[in-house]
């Protein structure tokens, strides 16, 4: 049986996909801040990918001062509330923090974190202004956790930003790429009004930068591009059976999910293929949308997985089965999924190989492929002199994060080939720097 | 498996049976030295029967004397981090109830705890007065008289209070007046509102009194309200000082309780302790310095009676682990150890010691040293964060081990081997003291202290150079 009852409407779907990582109200903000150590040169700072002064925020909270610790928190990362939630903490600066070395509960760092951004976010308390216009305009490509970051940096310095978005929402994954459970909606796009309304940069939405005219356009029209495209859809398998009814990709599922909620529709029995972060996420939002089955199918050992552990704790705990050592051989069905054919898998001499004979069938009516997204590398190839690596992904100076092609800067997804939001809000903060440094010096 | 657990339990009770808690402290008798001090908790009949039920051993009522009124609200606290009430103030005066209707009470407790010690509070003005309410105590059943020389708010205003507790002489004359007119023990309480205790203690033995209790409360401020602008507690937009008491006045009462204990003349009178006593071994303290009663208030308007139990079970285990069946086999024990800075042997050597398996890499250890202390703890250059203790430039000063969040992880080492000692007043002496403004015997010479400009060199880094 499931664990979770298909939602039928938004309230039955707000239960389902209850949040991880509730706001903490005034008394566990107090206590919970307290117990900071304030240590020196504190881990955690270290462990955060932005570098936000954790001990100075948490004092702050301690002593009263939550629009303070907003601050000081927006002023390392202008995604500072959707990281709160959506950031691996327990890797980062929890995982970080001297308690545990003493198997003492390490500070609940990104809840602390969000009880000070949310507390600004309702009151709309203005915490940044657009500094001196510089009369230089600068183009953004993608409004994703990298643009966004980017556009308020540059706001901040004085430069006119507007940023193309394919889409008609802003911050890209955060909206579109992760679980529910981990950020509603609303929280995320409460964020973005908030930046915005202190800012004021453009988006343009619904508004894909596709053909070499419209990159043009935007060479003649700006001082700087910064290219925050992140990656695309989710990558074939070249596969039989990929193209039949019920196959979809995790991310297309994920987005569909967090649009629709309740509205979305789910099989009974589901196979997830992949074992990263982006599996769990597509086999625990299945399971909480009410599928019967639900079976994730990694072709190696599960301790290879790229997923966290907790993210797979988190999907066996809303009922989702582990399939290890088990490579996919193809889609079978007629018309629509019927299941996936399997091989059994194992290590010999450190490579990965089939087991002749082991063939077995997971019967399903619905297959997501978690496998990768691709890159964008045919909006990448119209750029002049843009390198990309062997893994299709930007080249960029790692202190200004300046491509190639000078006036283009990049950073998030587009650089890294897929990692967390936090990352693609340091990469915009730092190409807005590197924009700034270089259209000053020229 | 009835018959372990009910040896277990007479064995436990033996045990307890051995050590006796009673005290008889200067003629009042109680089955143990827990009493509540004069304050809110004894305010009625009601509340010392019902602290008596609980365990506690005598009570102060709450000071009965000339007819007030009260403001509302009355208290405020020192919260510390998640700590409430670390310290506490009050401007509540003495007791606003009918004397008629505490008396009453008053004969009834004792009907009903007749071996409890029920001590009367007391604050009139003229010599009367005292005569009249002495007596009138005496016959409601009062075991001893408490003399509130205390209250540094509001009534001192009228010239009672801490206006007697401060004027040596005054006090003095009210103490013979009592012990003329007394027939039961008479305590006398004194204000920490005064620079040197042993005035007003000398006084009171001058007088005669039969035993003395202190500390009262510390006049104070405890915040400022950010919005009105006016001192805690608020009433009606305006404040007074208050009478500040709880844990953060333990270190002042024990302070002034060994001053006292120290004195030749005063050190022979009982005295009970009270300030901030809230756990066994604040009690336990109180004792080492001479106490042989110690009175609580700020702890039960915290946690209620039932702390007496934490109390009593704590003080047995300690006296059975000591070895003492009362507390008069330690009472006082610690006096012979406090002394004079000048009589500390300078030959003495300590150092931090950091126990690597211990440390969590907090590193709070080398930023108190660093910029608080002696910079006699380095960072390690390896990526680590455990830090090492650099023992040449090591004082001993104790910072370290104080700010260091896990227990036993940082520890002070004997250096010396035990075979010198000097002091100050041996070097007094024999006209050996430093007396220059650059001499060689001075302590500090040759103490390794960094270059000012290397401390410009501290940068904090920042990710990447993003600002």
């Amino acid at each position: 049986m499931a664990e979770y009852k298909r939602p039928d409407n938004e309230q039955e779907f707000k239960e389902n996909f209850k949040q991880k990582k509730p706001l903490m109200n005034d008394t566990q903000a107090h206590y919970e801040s307290s117990r900071c150590l304030f240590c020196y040169d504190a881990p955690c700072m270290d462990a955060c990918p932005t570098g936000i002064d954790v001990p100075l925020f948490i004092k702050q909270i301690q002593t009263g001062n939550t629009d303070g610790a907003a601050k000081t928190i927006y002023d390392s990362n202008w995604m500072g509330n959707a990281c709160g939630t959506i950031c691996p903490t327990g890797v980062l600066c929890e995982g970080a923090c001297v308690y545990n070395h003493q198997d003492v509960a390490p500070l609940l760092i990104g809840r602390l974190q969000n009880y000070a951004t949310m507390s600004v976010i309702e009151s709309g308390k203005q915490l940044y202004y657009p500094g001196e216009d510089t009369g230089k305009k600068v183009a953004i490509i993608g409004a994703g956790p990298a643009g966004i970051s980017c556009a308020c940096e540059l706001r901040t310095l004085g430069y006119t930003v507007d940023i193309y978005e394919a889409k008609s929402q802003p911050s890209g994954l955060t909206v579109h790429g992760v679980a529910p459970y981990k950020i509603s909606n609303e929280e995320v796009m409460a964020e973005m009004d908030y930046l915005q309304n202190q800012l004021g940069y453009n988006i343009i939405y619904n508004h894909p930068i596709s053909t070499k005219e419209e990159l043009t356009k935007l060479e003649t029209g700006y001082s700087a591009i910064f290219i925050g495209v992140g990656l695309g859809i989710t990558a074939p398998l070249n596969m039989t059976g990929e193209n039949l009814k019920g196959v979809h990709g995790a991310v297309e599922f994920i987005e569909e999910l967090r649009m629709k909620h309740s509205e979305m529709k789910i099989a009974q029995r589901v196979v997830v293929i992949g074992g990263g972060n982006t599996a769990m996420d597509a086999a625990s939002g299945s399971a909480r949308l009410g599928a019967e089955e639900v079976t994730l199918a990694y072709r190696r050992g599960k301790e290879s997985m790229g997923a966290y552990d907790f993210e797979y704790d988190l999907a066996v705990s809303a009922g989702v089965k582990g399939l290890f050592n088990a490579s996919p051989l193809e889609i079978v069905g007629g018309e629509s999924v019927e299941g996936v054919r399997f091989v059994k898998t194992e290590l010999v001499n450190g490579k990965l190989t089939n087991i002749d004979g082991s063939e077995f069938t997971v019967p399903c009516d619905m297959v997501i492929k978690a496998t990768g997204q691709a890159k964008q590398g045919s909006l990448l190839s119209l750029i002049d002199k843009l390198t990309l690596d062997e893994k299709t992904r930007i080249v960029v100076n790692a202190d200004t994060n300046q491509t190639t092609n000078p006036m283009y800067f990049a950073g998030g997804d587009a650089i890294n080939g897929g990692a967390e939001v936090v990352n693609g809000a340091y990469d915009g903060k730092l190409a807005a720097n590197g924009i700034h440094q270089w259209i000053t010096q020229n | 498996m009835e018959f372990t657990n009910g040896s277990l339990k007479t064995k436990d009770m033996n045990k307890k049976d051995k050590i006796d808690l009673s005290v008889n402290f200067a003629g009042i008798k109680a089955p143990n030295p827990f009493w509540l001090a004069s304050a809110p908790p004894t305010n009625s009949g009601y509340q010392i029967m019902k602290a008596f039920d609980a365990g506690w051993g005598g009570a102060v009522w709450k000071t009965l004397g000339m007819p007030t009124i009260n403001v509302s609200s009355r208290y405020g606290s020192t919260n510390y981090r998640d700590t409430r009430i670390a310290g506490f103030s009050n401007i509540e005066l003495i007791s606003d109830r009918p004397l008629e209707d505490n008396l009453r009470e008053m004969a009834e407790v004792k009907k009903h705890f007749p071996d409890h010690a029920v001590i009367a509070s007391l604050m009139v003005d003229t010599r009367k007065e005292w005569e009249d309410i002495i007596k009138q105590v005496e016959d409601a059943g009062a075991d001893g008289i408490e003399l509130n020389f205390g209250c540094p708010h509001g009534m001192c205003e009228r010239g009672m209070g801490s206006a007697v507790g401060q004027e040596p002489e005054v006090l003095k004359t009210i103490v013979e007046w009592v012990m003329e007119a007394s027939n039961i023990p008479v305590i006398t309480k004194l204000s920490p509102n005064i620079s040197h205790i042993v005035d007003p203690g000398l006084a009171a033995v001058q007088g005669k009194t039969d035993a003395i209790s202190l500390i009262n409360t510390v006049k104070s401020i405890v915040g400022i309200d950010l919005d009105s602008y006016a001192p805690y507690p608020v009433v009606d937009g305006k404040g007074t000082n208050g009478g500040y008491c709880g844990p953060a006045v333990k270190p002042i009462a024990l302070h002034m309780l060994k001053d006292l204990m120290q004195h030749p003349e005063i050190k022979n009178t009982p005295m009970s302790g009270i300030g901030g006593i809230e756990t066994w071994r604040d009690v336990v303290e109180f004792i080492l310095l001479g106490a042989t009663s110690v009175q609580v208030c700020t702890a039960v308007m915290h946690y209620g009676f039932g702390i007496v139990r934490e109390l009593e079970s704590g003080l047995i285990n300690f006296m059975e682990d000591k070895g003492y069946t009362t507390i008069y086999d330690f009472a006082g024990k610690a006096l012979p150890n406090v002394t004079d800075w000048k009589h500390l042997n300078l030959k003495s050597e300590v150092k931090a010691k950091i126990n690597e398996d211990k440390c969590i890499g907090c590193d709070l250890c080398y930023i108190a040293c660093d910029d608080g202390a002696h910079q006699a703890i380095a960072l390690p250059t390896d990526g680590s964060r455990i830090p090492t203790i650099i023992e040449k430039n090591c004082v001993g000063c104790n910072l370290c081990s104080l700010v260091c969040p896990v227990e036993d992880c940082i520890t002070m080492e004997k250096f010396d081997d035990g075979t010198e000692h000097e002091t100050w007043h041996e070097l007094t002496e024999s006209d050996r003291i430093p007396n220059t403004w650059n001499d060689d015997r001075a302590g500090g010479k040759g103490h390794y202290v960094p270059e000012p400009a290397e401390a410009l060199k501290h940068k904090r880094k920042d990710k990447a150079g993003i600002k």
